[in-house]
Formats: C-alpha cells, structure tokens, sequence
C-alpha cells in the first residue's frame, strides 16, 4: 500500500510539474500576479509530492519490504541500517527519484527564500525548474519505476553490491547529486535571465550562493568518491581519470569557472553573456554526467550493470536541453547590454584568462573523455584513454592557472599595475625557489615534475598569504590592528584564501603521491617479515570470522618504522555470500607525511596470502587539500553579503534597488 | 580598450590557448592512445610487440594456474575462435574468475600477453563492452546472455 502511495505520489509531481511550468510562464509573459503567484505554492506542492514517494521507498528499504522489486533487487535483511538507507540511492532507479528530489527542493528554496525576487523573475525560474524537473518524472515514470511490485516477493533480498556498503560511498552519491542538481538552479536562473532579456549584478547576487553551495557539495562528493576508490577498491589510486569520475569533474571544472565569473557580474556588472553560457554549459555538463553515468555508453570501472534504453532517454533530455538553452542563447544573449568597462590587467581581466583556462582545461577533459566513443562509431576501434593522456594535456593546461592564481586576487578591479602586483609577490618567489631547491638538493636527481609540483603549490601558498597580509597591511600598520582586521574580514575573503591554499595543500598531496609511492607486492605465510623503505611489516596471523552479512579473513601485521612499532594492521577480505563477491578493505595508517596502505589477497592452498603494500606520501594532503577548498566554499556561504543587500560601491546605481534574499 | 576590441583580444587568447590545448591533445594521443584487441584481432592482425594494447574475453574454463602462490597468474583469453596466453604478476581483481568477461593492459610478443594490468570490474555481472562486442563478432553472443 505505501509503495503505491509512493508511485502515485510520483505521478501527481509529474502533472503538478506541468502545472508548475505553464502557469507561471504565461503569468509572467502576461504580466499578471496571480498567475505568477501560482508559481511558489506549485514548487512547495511539487517538493512535498516527491518527498512522499521517497519517503515510501525509503520506507520499504528499511522495513525490507521484499514485494517491491526495486528492494528486493538491491537490499538484504540482514544489511546494517545505514547501508539500507543507503541502499535506496546505490541503484539506479531509486537514485533518479533522489534526482528529483534535490531538483524539487532546489525548486521549493527558490520560493521559499525568494520573496524579494522580481516577480517575473521568480516565475520563470521556478518554472523552467519544474521543466527539468518535468522531463525527469517522465523518465522515472517511463521508465525506471521504483515502486514495481514482485508476486510473489521472495523471502529475502539480493543485497547492494558490497562494495557501495561502506560509509564513504553512503554519502558520496548524494553529495555529488546536491551538486549536479545544485547547478541546475544556476541554469533556471540563467534561462530566465534570457527570457527577461536582462542580466544585472543583482541577479548575479542570487545566483552566485546557489552555484557556489552546488559547487561546495560537488568538492565534497569528488573526494569522497575518490576517497572511497583509495580505500575501498584496494588499488591504492585515488584518481583514474576513469570516464565517471571525469563525467563529474566536467562540471567542477566549468562551474569554478562560473563561480569566477559571477563575482565579475555581481562586483562590476561585465561579462554578463559569458556567464550565461557558462551556466548552461555546467548544467549541460551535469546531464551528460547523468547521462554517462546511467547509459553505461562509456566502458568505465566504475560501471554497473546498465539499460541502454534509458540512456536514450537521458540522451534525448540532454539534447534538447543542450539545443532549446544554447538556441534561447543565441537568440537573447546579443541583446543584454554590455556592463562595465576594464583593461587586460586588472581583476577583471585576471578573472577572465580564469575563466578561459578553466574551460580549455574542461575542453581537454571532455575529449579525452568522449574520444574513444567518437572513434567506435567512426571507424570501430575500441581504444581507452588512460591518465598519461590527462598528464599531458591537462596539468600542462592548468599550470598558466596557477601562476595566475597568485597574481589576479592582487589585481585591483578595472585597473591594475602588473608590476606593482609582481613587486608585492617577491616573499612568495622567494618561498617557491627555496621549495623547489630543497626537493633538488633532497632527492639528488629528482625527476622535474616533483620540483614544478610543490614549486607551483609553494608559489600559491605565498600568493595567497601575501594576499591576506595586503588585506590586513601588515607590517604597515601597528600590529594588533591588522589582527582586528583580519578578525574584521567578511566570509568571502576567508573563503577565497581558503579555497586557494586548498588548491595549494592538494597539488602537495597529488605531487607527492604520484612521484613517491613504493609498492612491495609478495606472499607472505604468518610469521614472514616484509621490507619496504623504512617499514617492516610482520605478518602475525590471518583469522576467519563473521561479520553481520559477511565472512572475513582478517591478518595481523605488526608495522614497524626505523625499527621502533609503528601500528598493527588489519587489512580484511571478506565474501559476502549473497552476492558471492569478494572485497578487499585495505587497512591504512596515515600520518601528516603519508599513508602506509596495505591490502591482503586471496590465500593460496599452501597457507600464504598476498600481502600488497604501498608507501605513498602526502596522500592526507589530497583530501585535506580539498577538504579546505570546501571550508572556502562554507566559509563565502556565510557571508552576510551575499545574503542581504550589499552595499554597492559601484558608483552607476544598478536598475534596481540591490534586491536581495531578505528571507532569513 | 573599446568593448570590441577588448572581446576581440580575449576571443583571440582564448583561440590561442585552444590551439595549444589541440596541440598538447593530438600529441598525446599519438603516445598514449591504448587499442584495443579481441583473441581474434591478435591472431589476424600484427600488433608489434613494443604497443602498450588492451585485450579482452572470457577467461577460458580451467585455464587458471598460479603460481608462487597466486603472485603470478597465467590464464587463457577467448572469444571462442581465438584465445591468447595470459601471464600476469601480481594480484588479480577480487572478481576475477574462470568463465567471466576480463579486459587486460599489456604488451604482445606474438604468442604470450604480458599484462601489467587486469581491469576489475565493481559488479559481478557486468560485461565490458568490449568484450561483449568481441564475442558478438565471433558469433558467440546469446541474447540475454548479459545480466539485465
């Protein structure tokens, strides 16, 4: 009974979705408030509709209602709770109606927090909102219902796929979905903004927020993801430049980029057409992932099992949302009238080779990515496109970006003095040479790419230190005020330090790891010593046990560092015996300089077991690195600015009185 | 600056910098492009012994051995016309297993595939489509045959 409340639940969202578009476009292209006003109560009603039907699926994960197809394919009774929970975003359908949820909440903020919107302006978001929402219902309706019945149900359940039992992975889909959808909003923004034939810097001040919170989610669901790959899969890689985790760094690449570009619209009312698209370029780029993701087009690891029908389906949402957005573009973006004025070396102008990077940084992503798919269906060769590929052109990309990085926060807006910013930089030249001597003088032949790795992670550091010392004068005032000062600093300054040191600490960490790592791959019986650099692992004894839904074989290793003990690993394979499949939990012991990662294999008939061990350096750095990038992102969230009228020092007044969210 | 030619210079760095992105692109493709094989592609086709390829099929029933205890594998990949020697050194995949899809990274001297690297899949029923499209070559595809 509950599951057909869920389902119709999901049909009456559908036909509310179509209330929610129609209405309040024609309200807004007649002008008239009430039809406009039907717009709010339409998403509030529509997010509540949703909500039910995943409230009832969630329901029968956790009461493991085995009538229901969708759970009985993907949960097992004796699954822990988190992992049930879990469960009814870890399989496609249940994730589609996740999908729409965060789009429908999305919908329902924007009327909810959205009373000083223009009116016209509120409508149509919210309406194209519901328009994507709309053609998302229709695939999940179509095809990918969740709440099929079984007759008759079976006893028990098949289980989720091991691997995604883990809570890394319980969270990593739906932050990364709170950032693909997240950025849906920027699109209806973008797409009204169109509509309206104009763009000014307060609507830049609604938009930049929602992109930003996507932004953050999305930061936060990358790394857990590949923190996940690191620690779960057993290989010790964090990033494989495998299609799915590029199918959702695409839109991380071009939504930095549109975040940029949005302060430029919001601080100097220029660049308006360019952010536009680059909204819809990073909401594009989240359908393909969607896309990607779900058709299984692509050859990945990271695939599961897939129905190529239903990537049709997608693919069809994609085209015309790529086709009916750019052509609106094409049609409306000429007309918005060019804003403020500025010369190539100012804030503005550092923004923009920002901006340019990042997406010939997106571009080359995006081939390496859908080149193998473009030469099968041209000539049929089946070819895959490794990270040497991505080495080669894509950090070769981004390295103009990283000097920059240093030098545009430096720049004033309009107009600027390259040398006068170059000069402030000297203590971070200094640092960078100093950093990238010591890794020559340390490792005696050191191959260029560690030297370059931490030289340019040393010359972003400085630069954002020099940065914030500008903006506290240090050293020029007396000492205790630039303190008050820098305890004075609104969020958005912290933020954008944060995020940059981020940048900073994680090429650190990606530097170190693919430079250094030591790997020692050997049988070992109980009582066998292994040796790799400075460690010795002892193999004490391999245990079977059971677990809630598992066996497992569980060794001992006693570590030991410089000859004193260092740590005891477990590293564990289990077999959970549903799906009769094999996992390895890799055990890690982490420190500020480094990760000792060991992994055990299947045991031989003769009583040894492969014991693999790596030493990888820096690899904390990784996730702390991005860790702070997404404190910057929270950090600029909080910023009073953004949320109520900021004072405008522009000294044009903008068209309107600066409207702002006064909703909290 | 007027407008124009302000969007006219970043128009021309942004062309710029693509075309040194195309640049580093078709380089890198020249050297890093990995093609791949099917068993029958192998015996049909000269590959050179120095090109880093991927092949793939099905693990041949029973043709698994290991040796020093499972640190090195040797097993045969078939698409039921053609099959290829394997020998690989280190851990296979946790879904590694006799009569499922595999796709392997490595090196072909003409009669034995040195991988360095067998690709693990994260679902037992999975099927590469590589694989699945190799066997359909060979005729040996049955409908239905992939999991759902």
């Amino acid at each position: 009974m509950i599951a057909e409340i869920g389902h119709y639940a999901l049909v009456l969202a559908f036909f509310v979705a179509i209330a929610q578009v129609v209405v309040p476009m024609y309200g807004a292209a007649r002008r008239d408030a009430a039809l406009m006003g039907f717009a709010a109560p339409a998403a509030s009603a529509q997010f509540l509709c949703i909500s039910i039907a995943f409230g009832a699926l969630m329901r029968a994960y956790i009461t493991s209602d085995f009538s229901v197809a969708n759970v009985a394919q993907n949960s097992h009774s004796l699954k822990p709770l988190l992992y049930k929970i879990s469960g009814v975003w870890g399989n496609h359908e249940g994730s589609m109606v996740f999908w729409v949820l965060i789009l429908a909440l999305f919908g329902f903020a924007v009327a909810a927090f959205g009373r000083q919107l223009p009116d016209t302006l509120k409508a149509r978001v919210i309406s194209i909102q519901g328009l994507i929402g709309l053609a998302f219902l229709g695939f999940i309706l179509l095809t990918s219902n969740p709440f099929e019945r079984l007759d008759p149900a079976p006893l028990d359940g098949r289980d989720l796929n091991p691997l995604l039992q883990d809570p890394g992975l319980a969270f990593h889909p739906p932050m990364l979905y709170i950032g693909y959808v997240g950025f849906s909003l920027a699109f209806s923004f973008a797409m009204a903004a169109l509509i309206e034939g104009r763009v000014d810097p307060a609507w830049a001040r609604w938009v930049r927020p929602w992109t930003l919170a996507a932004w953050t989610f999305l930061t936060a669901g990358i790394t857990l993801g590949s923190w996940w790959a690191y620690y779960e899969l057993g290989w010790g890689g964090w990033w494989f430049w495998d299609p799915v985790e590029n199918a959702s760094f695409m839109p991380w690449l071009a939504g930095t980029a549109l975040l940029h570009s949005a302060i430029v619209v919001e601080k100097r009312d220029a660049l308006k057409a360019w952010t536009i698209l680059l909204a819809i370029i990073t909401f594009s780029l989240s359908l393909m992932g969607t896309f990607l993701v779900r058709s299984g087009i692509l050859t990945s690891v990271h695939a599961f099992a897939v129905d190529p029908e239903r990537g049709l389906f997608i693919l069809g949402i994609l085209i015309v949302a790529v086709g009916g957005s750019l052509t609106l573009f094409a049609i409306r973006a000429p007309a918005l009238k060019a804003g403020g004025l500025f010369v190539p070396v100012s804030r503005e102008g550092g923004l923009v080779l920002n901006n340019l990077i990042l997406s010939v940084a997106t571009v080359t992503v995006f081939i390496g990515t859908l080149y193998p798919l473009f030469l099968d269906a041209m000539t049929g060769d089946k070819v895959s496109v490794g990270a040497p590929f991505f080495n080669a052109t894509f950090v070769p990309v981004m390295i103009p970006l990283l000097v920059l990085l240093a030098i545009g926060p430096l720049l004033p807006w309009k107009r600027g003095n390259l040398r006068a910013a170059v000069e402030k930089l000297w203590v971070s030249a200094l640092f960078t040479v100093v950093v990238a001597g010591g890794i020559l003088v340390l490792e005696e032949g050191a191959p260029l790419a560690p030297v370059l790795g931490f030289g340019f992670a040393a010359w972003v550091a400085g630069g954002v230190v020099t940065e914030l010392a500008e903006r506290i004068r240090l050293f020029r005032i007396p000492l205790g005020d630039s303190i008050r000062r820098l305890f004075n600093l609104p969020g958005a300054a912290y933020g954008m330090s944060l995020a940059h040191i981020g940048m900073a600490v994680f090429i650190c960490g990606a530097t170190g790891e693919m430079n250094w790592t030591r790997e020692l791959v050997a049988t070992a019986r109980a009582g066998d010593t292994l040796t790799l650099g400075q460690y010795e692992l002892v193999l004490e004894k391999v245990e079977r046990s059971q677990g809630p839904n598992y066996f497992r074989d569980m060794a001992t290793l006693k570590v030991s560092k410089d000859g004193v003990p260092y740590a005891t690993l477990h590293p564990e394979r289990r077999l959970y015996p549903v799906q009769q499949m094999p996992t390895t939990e890799a055990a890690i012991r982490s420190s500020i300089s480094g990760d000792l990662y060991v992994a055990i294999g299947e045991g031989s008939d003769q009583g040894g077991y492969i014991v693999r061990v790596w030493v990888k350096p820096l690899v904390p750095w990784i996730w702390t690195g991005a860790m702070l990038m997404v404190l910057g992102g929270l950090f600029s969230l909080s910023d009073r600015r953004l949320r109520i009228g900021a004072p405008k020092r522009s000294k044009r007044p903008a068209a309107r009185p600066a409207v702002t969210e006064a909703g909290d | 600056m007027t407008p124009k030619r302000r969007r006219l210079s970043i128009v021309l760095i942004g062309l710029a910098m693509l075309g040194t992105a195309a640049a580093l692109v078709l380089t890198a493709f020249e050297d890093n492009l990995v093609f791949f094989f099917s068993p029958t592609d192998l015996a049909e086709k000269d590959v050179g012994a120095d090109r880093r390829i991927r092949i793939g099929g099905m693990v041949e029933d029973g043709s698994w051995k290991k040796y020093e205890e499972g640190l090195r594998s040797e097993f045969v990949v078939t698409d039921f016309q053609n099959a290829v020697k394997v020998v690989y050194r280190g851990s296979l995949p946790d879904l590694f297993r006799e009569g499922q899809g595999v796709v392997a990274e490595g090196k072909f001297n003409g009669t034995v595939f040195t991988a360095s690297e067998v690709l693990a899949k994260h679902d037992e029923n999975y099927m590469p489509r590589e694989v699945a499209d190799a066997l359909k070559k060979s005729g040996r595809w049955k409908e239905g045959e992939e999991a759902k």
